[in-house]
Parts: C-alpha cells; sequence; structure tokens
C-alpha cells in the first residue's frame, strides 16, 4: 500500500538503527511515545528488541480507552440498560471493564449495545430508529473529538431529537503537562503523537521544550518514521537542543487542521476537570457538549450514577499509563489479566501498552523470563 | 483509538453533505470529507473512523523516503564493502 509498504523496508530500519547505536553511545536515553499507536508499532515489529539497550522506551497515556475511568464505563452501562436505548460505541470499548461488568454483559444481559465504525453509523441509527433513543458513547482525542463535533452539527441541522452523545473526549497537551509536573517522571524527551498533531498543528507542543526543557519529535506510525523520529530526538538531545521536530511532515502541520479545530470549538468547551485513570484529576483536560447542543447531551438527559470507582487493587494500569513501570512488571500481567479476561483496560484496547506486549512482545527473551518467574510465584 | 490510514480519493458522492469515495488499499467505501476544504479526485487523505482528518502530501513523503535511504546508506556501503 503507498505511504505504508515504503516505511516498511527493513534493509532500510538496519541501517538506520545502526546510526540509533552509533549516535547514542556512552549515554543513557529514557524516552515516551506518547501515544498508543507508537506502542503497538514498537512491540508489532519489534523495535524494543532490536534497539541498543542504552535506549528505553517508556510508554504514555495515549490511549484513550484506557485512560477511562471505570466510573464513565459505569456510566455507559447505566445508559444503555434504559429502556429503548441503543447505545452505539467504538469496538475498542465493548470489553472494558467497569466496576461490575462491561458493555459486552451489558448486551449478553438483553440492553442494545452496537458496534460502530464511525460517529455518523451512530446518528444513522437515530435516523433509522425514530422510535428509539440512541446513544453515542463518544471517546478519543483530539483526532475523534472533531468527528463528533461534525456529527453533531449535522444532527442539529436535521433535527435528530432521538440523538444523544455521552462525551468523554480527552485532550493530549494537559495529560502531558501533567506528567511532566509530576515528580516520578524522569524523561529526556518525547515521541509525540501523529494523529493527534495533524489536528491540533505541531505548534501545540513548543511548550515542550520552552518550559521544560525536553525535546519532542512528532512521528508516523510505520517502523521506519519511529526509527527515524528516535533518530532525530537522540541527535537534538545529544547537541543540547531540545525543539518540536517534525518527522511525520507528509501529514503534520505547523497550524494542524484549522477547519477541524473550528469545529470542536462551535460544540465543545472545556471542562473544569476530568478524572483520568492512572493520572488523576487534571484540570481543563476534556471536552463536553456546550449549553447550544444540551439537547444532545446524555449526561443532562439521563440519570447517571455519578460515581467514583477506584481500580481494582491488583491492577497497576495507572503506573503503566504513567509510565512508572513496564507492563510486564505489573503484578497480574499475563497471568490474571489477559486479553480474554482482561482486568484493566491497558489489556484490552489493542492500543494499551499491555495489550501490544500481550499480543507482540511476550514472547522477547526479557518479558518471558520475567513471566515465568511470575507464574512460578503469583502476586509475590 | 487514533489509528489513521492513506486513502486516495475516487470520486465526490455527494457535495452537499460533503462525502467522497475513497480507495483504501483497494478496498473503497464511502467517507467525509468535512473536515478538510478543497478535497479533489486523486488527492491523498488519513482516514479516521470514517472522516479525512488532513491530507497526505506525496512531495513530503518522497523527502521522507530519501531522508531515510540517505540515512541507512552507510550501513549499505558497509555491507558492499564486505562483499568485497
Amino acid at each position: 500500500m503507498k505511504f505504508i509498504d515504503e516505511f516498511r523496508n527493513s534493509e532500510i530500519a538496519k541501517g538506520i538503527m545502526r546510526e540509533i547505536e552509533r549516535l547514542s553511545q556512552g549515554r543513557k536515553f529514557r524516552i515516551m511515545e506518547i501515544c498508543g499507536g507508537h506502542t503497538h508499532t514498537i512491540y508489532r515489529y519489534g523495535l524494543h528488541d532490536i534497539l541498543p539497550t542504552n535506549i528505553e522506551l517508556v510508554h504514555g497515556p495515549g490511549c484513550p480507552v484506557c485512560v477511562l475511568p471505570m466510573g464513565r464505563i459505569d456510566g455507559a452501562i447505566a445508559i444503555a440498560k434504559n429502556d429503548g436505548v441503543i447505545l452505539a460505541t467504538f469496538g475498542d470499548m465493548m470489553r472494558v471493564p467497569g466496576s461490575e461488568s462491561s458493555l459486552i454483559d451489558a448486551q449478553a444481559d438483553g440492553s442494545d449495545v452496537r458496534m460502530v465504525y464511525s460517529p455518523l453509523d451512530a446518528l444513522k441509527l437515530a435516523l433509522q430508529h425514530p422510535d428509539r433513543k440512541v446513544v453515542f458513547f463518544a471517546i478519543g482525542f483530539e483526532t475523534t473529538a472533531p468527528s463528533t463535533a461534525v456529527t453533531l452539527l449535522q444532527a442539529k441541522r436535521l433535527g435528530a431529537r432521538n440523538f444523544f452523545v455521552f462525551c468523554n473526549h480527552v485532550l493530549v497537551v494537559p495529560a502531558i503537562k501533567a506528567l511532566l509536573d509530576s515528580p516520578e517522571t524522569q524523561l529526556d524527551g518525547f515521541i509525540g503523537p501523529g494523529h493527534v498533531t495533524t489536528v491540533i498543528g505541531s505548534k501545540a507542543w513548543e511548550f515542550i521544550p520552552s518550559e521544560y526543557s525536553k525535546g519532542i519529535v512528532i512521528s508516523g506510525f510505520e517502523p521506519l518514521d519511529m526509527l527515524q523520529a528516535i533518530y532525530l530526538l537522540i541527535k537534538q538531545l545529544i547537541e543540547g537542543k531540545p525543539k518540536v521536530d517534525v518527522q511525520y511532515t507528509r501529514a503534520v502541520r505547523p497550524e494542524g487542521n484549522p477547519k477541524a479545530k473550528e469545529l470542536m470549538e462551535q460544540v465543545f468547551e472545556l471542562r473544569e476537570t476530568f478524572e483520568w485513570r492512572g493520572l488523576g484529576w487534571i484540570e481543563r483536560s476534556a471536552l463536553k457538549l456546550k449549553p447550544d447542543f444540551a439537547e444532545f447531551d446524555a449526561e443532562l438527559n439521563f440519570d447517571l450514577p455519578r460515581r467514583r470507582v477506584p481500580d481494582p487493587k491488583v491492577c497497576q494500569c495507572g503506573a503503566v499509563l504513567r509510565g512508572a513501570i513496564l507492563p510486564w512488571e505489573c503484578k497480574v500481567f499475563g497471568t490474571a489479566c489477559t486479553p480474554e479476561r482482561p482486568i484493566g483496560a491497558c489489556m484490552v484496547s489493542s492500543e494499551g501498552a499491555c495489550a501490544a506486549v500481550y499480543q507482540y512482545g511476550r514472547y522477547s527473551r526479557k518479558v518471558r523470563e520475567l513471566l515465568q518467574r511470575k507464574t512460578a510465584e503469583p502476586f509475590s | 483509538m487514533c489509528l489513521a490510514v492513506p486513502a486516495q480519493v475516487v470520486e465526490i458522492v455527494d457535495e452537499e453533505n460533503q462525502i467522497a469515495k475513497v480507495d483504501i488499499g483497494g478496498v473503497r467505501r464511502n467517507i467525509s470529507v468535512a473536515l478538510l476544504d478543497d478535497v479533489k479526485i486523486g488527492d491523498w487523505v488519513l482516514v479516521h473512523v470514517g472522516f479525512a482528518i488532513q491530507k497526505v502530501d506525496e512531495e513530503e513523503a518522497e523527502r521522507t523516503i530519501e531522508l531515510l535511504k540517505q540515512l541507512g546508506q552507510p550501513y549499505e556501503e558497509e555491507l558492499k564493502a564486505l562483499g568485497g
């Protein structure tokens, strides 16, 4: 496929790897890849195994399914249980555990929960079923929020009175600021999220070098993209000139996508605060519907439990999302918590760090040894 | 979740509702182009949850591939030298 195959050439990868090795010699680097899509690429292509050992990749909070606290899943399940409601959501959300059950359990219990590919498909459901209330369980970062905005504007234009949005859109920049302000975080730089940045623009990351003196390279999602981004980041760190660099130039512009930002502005406003799994409450880090769209706002039109539910004690998703531990260091990784029976959200979404390691990385020597030790002595 | 795939616009299906048909690796489907201005047949776009979120710049892609090849070149040359 064009724009994909060219960025998967293993011979070029070997060459870049050599350059990274040569350049990084004699120094340790701790780099966070913010986006779950990048985590997926790292494990799928085994980049973690071929990078020199002085470069440590830490996984960031860029998986919208993973950062949603259990209370919000409970909220979606409560909405789905209402008579006559169709709850529509992305496939990734179906198996995420709430405090008592997941949406797939709710579906088995008779609630009408449907997977959709696009928010527009949810609106289509509402138009096809005027006698039902259709609620779209909206999740995602700035990449996804503009699509929900367009869908809401269309719902308003069409007067779709039976369409609602349960808005859980969150913003990446405030989360990264919160991480950088935490004393726990020891990082040299970031691999920045390519697709979020196609919308918000590379200028949005200027605070990383200017306020925190750290580097960031916005990267594409193919293995060669990521290797080049790592090379560029190490280069700027060695030169002692941290800056915002863009590797994904074929899709990222300094100003992002102005039209998408403008449409988001029309529909959403900032929440004062929002709870992130693992990161806690972060001010102005999530979106809600503007008062003009109150008639579509599921939070205003349905009874929600609004409970704050702590994560199960054995689950260490929070620490994984903060980059404080690596997935296989979690007590239950690969033993009590697997993609078939997940305890935490990081094991559910294909972009969750735990699911990525479980699927592709657990055969690497380091992970296998740790897992064998853990199976012999679970919960030790 | 933030997965987006490159696709080529093959037809403007509905100008008023901003729907275009794209080819994604041989599969054709309708997507919304409401987030972009001036989408034309032949344009490459990134598709995420049924929406084109950004155009893909072919020239920039070529430039990146050139840079990647240059970056990997010393290794290739070393291999050649070893081969004698």
